[in-house]
């Protein structure tokens, strides 16, 4: 054989074999997790409170108090991201302010989560004097959360056909009722999506809920939005980290409940998003 | 006017609000992130802040290990994701069969998706014991170890990134490289990766930022020692970099002290840093939107 296919048989031979490496400690990752993750979920695990220092018992106030924050981001930043999105998408013309908002979403999609963290603990916990409570890492989180919302709703309303603005447009309608009753019906799905992929990131994030939110130990469900509480991130870092002897059943079974959650959020937007395609008409 | 008119004037201009809000936003953190952390840059004097010597209840606030610690975590991360990232890019885009291609991603969509905390976790309870029984050192928390986390958690946007770099470069490239007699492979190393180089660069800016501002996996699986990373071993070794000290100290200061100011100014250097990596990477973004002709 020629020498220098015997090359390109090496060099593509590598290249699937760093696709191998890249691919096989996801696998094994996500294996050991489930496996033994799998023996500590039960009902009374999902459902009850914990005892004896967490060591027994199990992890509700972890999961709701994950839930009502993912709740408390997507209030927040679903309408600021839409809008957001919407006044980039169809109203911003390519000038020097579009371009600096432009460079302000990549930075905030750059922002370190810690840094986040030190943020809310500055502004909602201390100035605004929210407390360490669910409200100020809802909002944390949320400000968190925008570049992912604004760029791939911006996205999915770019992909609708200019056309089915032109149409409405020629009937005598404005903008905004171009807007209001055609581009974003249409691009509902898209933006979805986006909004889950946001909201997913938010739900697993540790740093920006340290210091605003999140309670070591505390049995019992959050009363009002100004409670701090367990969630299921912080959760683990402080069974795993912080607890001597704890058991290591329970640290898997927390890490599979929170590894379910978020990737469970995962498929859903990926359905989302190939059902629609494939149903688009356009 | 017409009160249709009214609520519709009300509207978009709460979108064109909405729109502006971002720029509001960076604002805001860098703001308050000022606000709470100048005052550690003056009220110590900056050799101590510039020492080698992190002990807090001492009244030492050198950074100095903390900033070589963080730089050695990421650029351990970096050297490992970026031959592999872009590896793998090239794999899919230019190489995979379909099947192959339809499994890689989902998977390392997956892998975007697994919160930083359970790599840590992992990293803690598989990665850690594995690295100390392979080098027999007394603990396997160390830079090494941190840098494998972080190279998994930086390689999506790498991937991602590298691939959308390789899908710029126009197919006439292809189709002359392979006109000349060059085989596959020798189009893809001489002219398809070099003409992807500046969204390479822009991959490798990004994932740098990822991996400089991680926190908990890093905090979790690096050890926490705080001491200079200047001799060789030092990588084998434990570390700790500054987003971990702000994590791990913050929920124990007192509000307003001096220990709290410098954490809030560790968070101004991370926040500088960042802004400059993405500044780079969104100008590289911007000169390739600029000079369209190439596609």
């Amino acid at each position: 054989m020629n020498r220098r296919y015997l090359v390109q048989r090496i060099g593509f031979a590598l290249l699937g074999l760093a696709a191998l490496l890249v691919v096989v400690p996801i696998l094994l990752v996500v294996g050991t997790i489930v496996i033994r993750g799998a023996t500590a979920v039960n009902w009374e695990f999902l459902t009850a409170m914990p005892r004896d220092g967490m060591k027994a018992g199990g992890i509700l106030p972890a999961i709701v108090g994950t839930l009502l924050l993912t709740l408390g981001t997507a209030l927040a930043a679903i309408p600021v991201g839409v809008g957001g999105a919407i006044y980039l998408a169809e109203y911003a013309r390519d000038t020097w302010l579009t371009r600096l908002i432009r460079l302000a979403i990549i930075n905030l999609a750059g922002i370190p989560s810690v840094v986040y963290g030190l943020f809310g603990l500055g502004l909602f916990v201390l100035f605004l004097q929210f407390g360490t409570s669910i409200l100020a890492g809802s909002l944390t989180l949320a400000i968190m959360t925008l570049p992912v919302i604004i760029s791939t709703a911006e996205e999915a309303l770019r992909a609708v056909p200019t056309e089915f603005r032109t149409v409405i447009l020629s009937l005598g309608g404005t903008r905004w009722q171009a807007v209001r009753y055609v581009v974003l019906p249409q691009a509902m799905p898209g933006i979805i999506t986006g909004v889950i992929l946001g909201l997913l990131r938010a739900a697993g994030e540790t740093a920006p809920i340290l210091f605003t939110v999140a309670a070591f130990y505390l049995p019992r469900l959050p009363r009002s939005p100004f409670d701090p509480t367990m969630a299921l991130p912080y959760h683990l870092y402080v069974i795993s980290t912080q607890v001597p002897g704890m058991p290591e059943e329970i640290q898997y079974g927390t890490a599979l409940v929170l590894l379910a959650l978020v990737l469970s959020m995962n498929v859903v937007a990926t359905l989302i998003r190939s059902y629609y395609r494939r149903r688009r008409e356009w | 006017m017409h009160p249709r008119r009214w609520t519709e004037f009300a509207i978009e201009s709460l979108i064109r609000v909405l729109g502006l809000s971002s720029i509001g936003f960076v604002l805001l953190i860098f703001l308050f992130l000022l606000k709470e952390g100048l005052p550690a840059f003056l009220e110590i004097p900056p050799e101590n802040l510039l020492g080698t010597r992190w002990y807090p209840t001492f009244d030492l606030f050198g950074t100095l290990p903390l900033i070589l610690g963080s730089l050695l975590v990421t650029a351990t991360a970096i050297s490992i994701a970026l031959p592999l990232g872009v590896a793998t890019a090239v794999f899919v885009r230019e190489v995979a069969p379909g099947w192959a291609r339809e499994l890689l991603k989902p998977m390392i969509e997956v892998l975007a998706g697994i919160p930083s905390v359970v790599l840590g976790f992992f990293g803690m309870t598989v990665l850690a014991p594995l690295v100390r029984e392979t080098l027999d050192a007394p603990t396997g928390l160390t830079a090494f170890t941190g840098g494998l986390v972080l190279a998994y958690m930086a390689l999506p946007t790498i991937i991602s990134v590298a691939e959308d770099a390789l899908d710029a470069v126009p197919k006439s490239y292809r189709d002359a490289g392979l006109a000349m007699g060059a085989t596959q492979w020798q189009t893809i190393w001489r002219v398809v990766v070099p003409a992807a180089r500046s969204g390479i660069l822009t991959a490798v800016m990004l994932g740098m930022g990822r991996a400089i501002g991680e926190t908990m996996a890093v905090m979790m699986v690096t050890g926490n020692a705080a001491r200079m990373p200047l001799t060789l071993d030092s990588l084998f070794r434990p570390v700790r970099t500054m987003t971990a000290t702000i994590a791990a100290e913050m929920g124990e200061v007192a509000r307003g002290s001096t220990h709290y100011h410098v954490l809030f100014g560790i968070g101004i250097i991370l926040f500088v840093i960042t802004f400059l990596l993405n500044l780079i990477a969104a100008g590289a973004i911007f000169k390739k939107r600029r000079r369209g002709g190439l596609r």
